[in-house]
């Protein structure tokens, strides 16, 4: 089985009555949904080797060098917003409690307090400072100052798909059991298309396991909803997946659109799932124009230590002379026979209510959508 | 390499015939110096010593499993 990300698995919980009473007594920070989902993502091991929110020296270093201070690739800041009020709270504390509404998520041992850039911090991350940038909007609205800190959690955030919440631990077993030696993870925020399917079962040809793994969180107006995903996914692994050599399992984070080191850190969580390999598609976790197509598939030749085999890809299409679904490399006609898996038309037929075309998706899968009044982000 | 960034670089002595081979081999590739090359291909190196992964206890292991049924993933 692949080592995690740092050569071991964090495990950061404590559910034991006596913590969650000493939670409930702690001063209080407030939460998201998103960030109490990724105090879990700390905890059960999917952000590995990370134990908390980042110290200064880790974030200044994933900023400048996409590398946390020990040298280990690391691309996306896991940081804590504070404003002056908290500021002043935690500098009189050593230990708070982590809220999200009534419930305490997590404790948090208070090791810095630190101020940062945004625009460096979005210039660094997303390569642009533009707020048309939904990435770049989101850090702009931050609080100005970060805390860093081991977390322990003490209680799992809620979840609107518990049957499909896989923890690192549990996926390594999984794939153990079913005797999986060589893994590749599928990240997604779509529904699946034909592109898509032929995508992963190319992939799948070469190694023993999929495990498609949509990601489940905040995303911009536009994408699909989350249960639409899911709907779409269950129908397309009823119908057209082998049982013993596929799996699905959601991530619950938000999508941070940041193209190419939102790649990488997608990677290094699959690392942490267990998957030897990692699929990298054409414009991976980026948005709008703001990425080159294949900037993200050229960002892993900075990372000879990743620990896990990127599968880049390039877009799938139909071609009318051939028959059949194929890629530029594959395919040697012309342009005036391909039909193009555009997620912008396949939107705007089922905003319609039209089914798409049987060679850009399966019927069954575009009934499902049918089915949702709205499936879409508003 | 700006001031503030060679804060997280020191140097390595390697022999000079080592280092003209090295500059010979990076020309027409996307590496900018000898010292990326070789951040490269150390980092490629140290990589694959990393460590592996204690194994599960088996009461854990156990636990998982039970929940892996239970959730349909296992039968």
């Amino acid at each position: 089985m692949i080592a995690p990300h740092g050569g071991k698995l964090v495990e950061r919980l404590d559910f034991s009555d006596r913590a969650r009473e000493e939670a409930m007594e702690l001063p209080r920070l407030s939460i998201t949904l998103d960030e109490a989902r990724d105090l879990g993502n700390i905890a059960h091991g999917v952000f590995s080797p990370l134990e908390g929110y980042m110290a200064r020296e880790d974030f200044e270093d994933v900023l400048e060098e996409g590398r946390l201070a020990n040298d280990l690739p690391w691309t996306i800041p896991i940081v804590k917003d504070v404003d002056e009020k908290d500021v002043e709270m935690l500098l009189r504390e050593d230990e708070v409690s982590l809220f999200y509404g009534d419930m305490p998520i997590a404790t948090l041992k208070v090791e810095e307090i630190y101020p940062y850039d945004r625009k460096e911090y979005a210039q660094r991350v997303f390569g642009t400072t533009s707020i048309e940038h939904p990435g770049v909007a989101n850090l702009m609205n931050k609080k100005e100052h970060l805390v860093g800190g081991k977390i322990t959690l003490v209680n799992d955030a809620p979840t609107d798909f518990p049957q499909y919440k896989l923890w690192p631990k549990e996926t390594r077993v999984l794939f153990k059991e079913k005797g999986w030696k060589s893994v590749v993870g599928f990240q997604t925020r779509n529904a699946p298309h034909i592109g898509h399917e032929y995508v992963q079962k190319t992939a799948l040809t070469f190694v023993d396991g999929l495990f498609i793994n949509p990601l489940i969180g905040k995303k911009k107006r536009g994408d699909f909803k989350d249960e639409v995903i899911i709907a779409a996914y269950e129908t397309l692994f009823k119908h057209y997946y082998p049982k013993n050599s596929a799996t699905l399992g959601i991530l619950e984070t938000e999508m941070r659109y940041a193209g190419p080191r939102e790649a990488i850190f997608h990677a290094i969580m699959r690392k942490n799932f267990g998957c030897t390999h990692f699929i990298v598609g054409r414009d991976h976790a980026g948005v709008g124009n703001f990425y080159g197509p294949y900037e993200a598939q050229e960002i892993f030749y900075d990372y000879p230590d990743l620990g896990i085999t990127p599968l880049f890809f390039r877009s799938f299409f139909y071609c009318k002379k051939c028959g059949t679904v194929v890629n530029e490399k594959i395919c040697p006609h012309g342009p005036e026979y391909h039909v193009n898996f555009s997620g912008t038309k396949i939107r705007e037929m089922l905003i319609k209510g039209e089914k798409p075309p049987e060679i850009m998706m399966r019927p069954e899968v575009a009934e499902v959508i049918l089915q949702f009044e709205n499936p879409f982000v508003e | 390499m700006d001031e503030e960034n060679e804060k997280n670089y020191e140097t390595v002595r390697i022999p000079v015939t080592l280092y003209k081979k090295i500059n010979e081999r990076i020309k027409g590739t996307g590496f900018t110096s000898v010292s990326s090359y070789v951040t490269y291909v150390l980092r490629e190196i140290i990589a694959e010593d990393e460590e592996e992964e204690e194994k599960f206890s088996e009461e854990d292991e156990e636990r998982v499993k039970e929940r892996l049924r239970a959730l349909g993933y296992l039968e």
